[in-house]
């Protein structure tokens, strides 16, 4: 079985993300860059389904060159080749479905039984790309992945749905899944795995050229609530503000 | 032309069906049909008779039983190439998460997700999303031909807002243009997971922790925050997601939604996930160390800090008192 899963390389969760000086992106200089979250959990999800039903797992990515760092770590993982679609163009990145089509072209000529991805990336959060991807290469598809069992050609999945239900799906393979952070445990790189990755083949491809129809006009930083009251001071002199409001508020009925 | 794609809970418009309905009358005065799915003759919710809308749609074959993903988006597909409206908008459910992305690959026409916002400048529509997961917003627009497609955050447009009428609306039931060939999923029935032993929904008083606690071993010093202040513990996604906490204690989307007098976020970002589910908390004390976290913007009292250092602290603090 192949097993193709797009991965993103997005700003650590912990990274401050500052607004650049033409307001329309971030300074990229002031973050460290990571592995999407949901994409790790897809990452690994594909290794154990290969450790299970034998294979390979193929990882991709769209990017600068910058991108070939989370390749490298998910060859480290285990993943067996990987493919860097080389793309120059950030604007392009604006638009989901030309990242869609990016992948689209690998995986046209790759011919997956299972394509695997996040649910969504941390820096856009669209949950397009997944998706967009299905459509263009006509498979089937479910998104929000809480399980995944294959079988007889055709694959069950437990689909999340809102307040806490679930749904079983099946549906045939080839197939498009978008994988829920939490799916499975994760696993780190090994100084082995670290070794092996460097015979493993990341091969590059130049990013088709197509034109997004989605613009970023402008970006700037949320708005703070007035109602927020931040309590300054030494910790000890915040926290015993905070312990004295909180037992003044609402009549003294927040805390006993 | 606005198309609102509507979905139906519990035979009721989605609560975020009725938001979207009012955000697309606030736009535009232009015609605005409701659109559903499903099997042939199946209820059409009350509430849409008395809607302000032009015309209420429903698309119907026996295949749409329970509304497949594949089937619906041929469905939709067709019906929206024949009517070419300029735009489509629906709320961003999980269900829309997972047509609504392959309906705009069909189509191929632009989709932009999770929008908090939209307005019209210059005959052209301008959407507001978040980015970084609630850190910063971006006004966003869309090129090339219609339909454009948007959907929109929960609770960003308020659907006790949407126009009503006294006369109800046309309905038209049309069937819709699908085969045996275009439903390759099988779908199982929902269901709840193994019964939750807590119920977050009753806690007077909850400290919530998130990924600011880097280690499953100083769980401790929240447990000692909880102890202190006579609460719940509860968590965000990774937290559980790591299996430092068990599922029942997440709070947000995929979590319970809670609405405690007390709700102190210790090392929570805020991601609009976490948010969605604890928004309604009468009071909302966060501690993070970065001050751009977007917790910081639903809070009523915010400590920007170590956590490490400020939690010891307000033990301290609440055990003198």
């Amino acid at each position: 079985m192949l097993i193709a899963v797009c991965i993103k390389q997005v700003p650590s969760p912990e990274s401050r993300v500052r607004v650049n000086a033409a307001g329309t992106w971030i300074r990229e200089e002031d973050v460290s860059w990571t592995l999407n979250e949901p994409d790790a959990y897809a990452l690994e999800e594909a290794l154990r389904l290969k450790e299970t039903h034998g294979g390979e797992v193929i990882v991709i990515s769209a990017g600068p060159a910058r991108v070939a760092t989370v390749l490298r770590e998910a060859l480290a993982r285990g993943a067996d080749r990987a493919v860097h679609v080389v793309n120059d163009q950030p604007e392009s990145a604006a638009d989901p479905q030309v990242t869609a089509t990016m992948l689209a072209e690998v995986l046209a000529d790759a011919g997956a039984d299972l394509v695997l991805t996040g649910l969504q990336s941390d820096d856009y959060g669209f949950a397009q790309v997944g998706v967009a991807l299905a459509e263009q290469l006509g498979i089937s598809h479910a998104t929000i992945v809480m399980n995944v069992e294959i079988g007889d050609g055709r694959v069950r999945v437990k689909r999340e749905l809102e307040g806490g239900m679930f749904q079983w799906l099946t549906m045939p393979l080839p197939a498009a899944l978008t994988i829920q952070s939490g799916i499975n445990q994760l696993r780190y790189a090994t100084l082995r795995g670290i070794m092996a990755a460097k015979k493993k083949e990341l091969r590059t491809i130049p990013a088709p050229r197509v034109a997004p129809s989605q613009r970023i006009l402008n970006v700037s930083p949320v708005s703070r609530r007035t109602g927020t009251r931040l309590l300054d001071g030494t910790p000890a002199e915040a926290a015993a503000t905070l312990a004295s409001l909180l037992s003044q508020r609402d009549g003294g009925q927040v805390i006993k | 032309m606005i198309v609102v794609l509507a979905e139906t809970r519990n035979a009721e418009l989605h609560p975020g069906s009725l938001e979207a309905i009012a955000a697309a009358q606030a736009l535009s005065p232009d015609r605005l049909i409701l659109a559903l799915t499903g099997m042939p003759g199946g209820t059409i919710p009350t509430d849409v008779g008395s809607l302000d809308v032009h015309d209420v749609v429903r698309l119907e074959h026996e295949l749409l039983a329970g509304n497949p993903t594949d089937g619906v988006v041929t469905a939709l597909g067709a019906w929206l190439n024949e009517v070419s409206p300029d735009l489509v908008l629906t709320a961003h459910t999980y269900a829309a998460r997972d047509i609504v992305p392959r309906l705009a690959a069909r189509l191929k026409r632009p989709l932009v997700t999770d929008c908090t916002a939209l307005r019209v400048t210059d005959g052209h529509a301008v959407f507001t999303r978040l980015l970084f997961q609630g850190k910063l917003a971006a006004e966003v627009t869309l090129d090339g031909p219609v339909p454009h497609l948007a959907t929109l955050q929960a609770g960003s447009f308020r659907g006790d807002t949407a126009r009503r009428r006294s006369d109800p609306p046309p309905i038209h039931r049309i069937p819709a243009a699908i085969s045996s060939d275009d439903v390759r999923h099988i779908a199982d029935p929902p269901f709840r997971d193994a019964q939750q032993e807590i119920d977050l929904t009753r806690a007077d008083r909850i400290v919530a922790v998130g990924r600011g606690i880097k280690d499953a071993s100083q769980l401790s010093l929240i447990q000692k925050l909880a102890a202190a202040l006579g609460a719940e513990i509860a968590a965000s996604r990774p937290i559980c997601d790591n299996g430092w906490l068990p599922m029942d204690r997440q709070v947000g989307s995929s979590g319970q939604t809670v609405t405690p007098a007390l709700y102190v976020a210790v090392g929570i970002s805020g991601a609009i996930q976490h948010v969605v589910g604890m928004k309604g908390a009468r009071t909302i004390v966060a501690i993070n160390k970065d001050p751009d976290a977007p917790i910081f913007e639903i809070a009523d009292y915010g400590i920007v800090g170590d956590l490490f250092e400020v939690v010891p602290a307000l033990i301290a603090a609440l055990e003198q008192r």
